[in-house]
């Protein structure tokens, strides 16, 4: 019954991770570049929401939208003024613009919330559930994490796979000469996909906050790292690999955690990814690239 | 009677490299032209100028009476210009018929939509057999015809093609330049650049000779497949 709990949480958890991952695979497959901003926007989506709802008492729908539209606001505003001028310019400038605007971010919050922790109130009001006579008990966190997850990834798979905005940024991360002389406006797209990874970082924020309710300036940090290693582990620049990638590494460190050592969890985590990209460089799903001549 | 395109005196740089140097020629409602030169004279630079994925310098581009010289590219599809690119370009991982849905990118009406697509699939049989397809799977020659299918999708009044024969087989070429007729017995105007001269030549109204950068020769396409010096540089006659 250990297990099945272990593994429960570990797919809500991997499904945060998903979320979160999805924003970097998104990003890096339109515009090439790691936006290393992307977890500290989870953490601006926690604040917001912990300032709406704690703060001044709303209801935590309203903390919830109100959460989402500023991140979404928030990762096109960063990409509009942060990157967008370095279009041109050597990833290795980009990288560290990514990294810079990173600090900004976890600075702004330390400025404006202080460095001690908040104690966050959880958005969900759903009840958990207790299975087989008690033995098994999920928490209603847990089961809006994992719905709300998988409701997400389905409708973005057809929102990519199905419609005209999803095939033109799917054009573009391809080839976005070809893209423009079909009549997409490439800056738009690239905004586009921002604002969707942006809106994920929201919800996957909100939904940690409420599992593991503490907030500080750096809680965005670690999970952005771990989502960035679920894209990579899935195959970066994959929408499916940042998926499985990232319930897999939830699953991972969840049975790490109730196995094995709750401090090693990590160290073990991140061995799985080394040995996985020793084995397959593009990770599980990644594309392999052939240059066709 | 002013040309449908004119271009007047482009200049483009890569960096420090002047590509071009100063071109100027002109395309009429209706025509075949072709613009021909060896491996580096800037044939694709002066498509990629007019569609707007370069930018001149100097000089002037004008469609339609319109200048279009810093008209961003993605602009230019909807203004009734096509471009099929250099090493065809399609997308890869997208399927056949999504890669012809992106040449209808610009357009709205549905039925109009529906309408083109069953005219591409008529020209291009082997297209639809294929719809479901990832493009990348696609041989040489079915490539070339999806990308000229996917810019035929957006009703173009001229269709700018660079090098659509390029890497495919003698009886292949000799099918696309087919093609290339037709699509211009039909009303569109067709600025064509193209490695292979005398098929070039042969099917153009008119013609210009481009040598590093410059238009060095003009006529029309039986005469410049006559001349001496383009017999000697570009027919290996």
């Amino acid at each position: 019954m250990n297990f099945l709990s272990f593994l429960i949480s570990g797919v809500s958890l991997g499904g945060i991770y998903a979320l979160i991952a999805l924003g970097y695979t998104m990003v890096y497959g339109i515009a090439k570049m790691l936006n290393f901003a992307h977890g500290d926007v989870i953490m601006i989506g926690g604040y917001m929401a912990y300032t709406l709802c704690s703060t001044m008492g709303m209801n935590p729908m309203i903390g919830v939208i109100g959460s989402v539209a500023v991140c979404t606001l928030l990762g096109v505003t960063i990409e509009r003024f942060a990157y967008k001028p370095l279009r041109t310019a050597a990833p290795l400038a980009v990288l560290i613009t990514a990294i810079g605007v990173s600090y900004l971010l976890q600075n702004l919050a330390l400025l404006i919330f202080g460095s001690a922790a908040k104690s966050f109130t959880s958005v969900v009001s759903i009840k958990g559930i207790s299975l087989f006579d008690g033995e098994l008990v999920v928490s209603g966190e847990t089961l809006v994490t994992i719905v709300v997850s998988v409701v997400i990834m389905i409708a973005l798979t057809l929102f990519v796979n199905k419609t005209k905005p999803g095939r033109a940024m799917r054009a573009v991360s391809e080839d976005k000469g070809a893209a423009q002389l079909m009549g997409v406006n490439v800056n738009a797209t690239i905004a586009l996909t921002f604002a969707i990874g942006s809106a994920l970082a929201a919800v996957a924020g909100l939904l940690l906050c409420s599992s593991y309710p503490s907030l500080s300036p750096y809680t965005g940090a670690m999970p952005g790292i771990k989502a960035f290693t679920a894209a990579v582990f899935g195959g970066i620049g994959s929408i499916p690999g940042a998926m499985i990638g990232g319930i897999l590494l939830g699953i991972i460190e969840n049975l790490s955690k109730g196995y094995i050592s709750t401090e090693l969890s990590d160290a073990i985590v991140f061995s799985i990814l080394i040995i996985i990209l020793l084995v397959k460089p593009t990770g599980i799903l990644g594309k392999k690239i052939s240059e066709k001549v | 009677m002013s040309a449908l395109l004119q271009v007047e005196n482009i200049e483009v740089y890569y960096g420090a490299i002047k590509a071009l140097k100063g071109v100027s020629f002109e395309v009429n409602k209706g025509e075949i032209v072709s613009l021909i030169g060896a491996n580096g004279a800037g044939k694709t630079t002066v498509l990629h100028t007019i569609t707007g994925l370069l930018h001149s310098k100097n000089g002037k581009i004008i469609y339609d009476g319109k200048d279009i010289t810093k008209t961003p590219a993605h602009k230019i599809v909807s203004m009734g210009m096509a471009h099929v690119p250099e090493r065809r370009r399609i997308f890869q991982q997208l399927t056949v018929l999504e890669n012809i849905k992106m040449g209808a990118y610009t357009r709205k009406d549905k039925k109009e939509i529906e309408e083109s697509l069953e005219a591409v699939y008529k020209s291009f049989p082997r297209l639809k057999e294929r719809e479901k397809q990832i493009a990348g799977t696609l041989s040489g020659g079915e490539q070339q015809m999806l990308a000229m299918g996917r810019a035929l999708m957006s009703k173009p009044e001229i269709i700018l093609m660079d090098e659509p024969s390029m890497g495919l087989s003698p009886l292949l070429v000799s099918e696309i330049f087919e093609i290339i007729k037709t699509i211009n017995e039909n009303g569109t105007t067709v600025l064509l650049v193209e490695q292979n001269a005398k098929k070039a030549l042969s099917i153009a109204d008119r013609a210009y000779v481009l040598e590093t950068g410059n238009v060095v020769l003009s006529g029309n396409g039986s005469d410049l497949l006559n001349d001496e010096s383009v017999k000697k540089a570009y027919l290996s006659e």
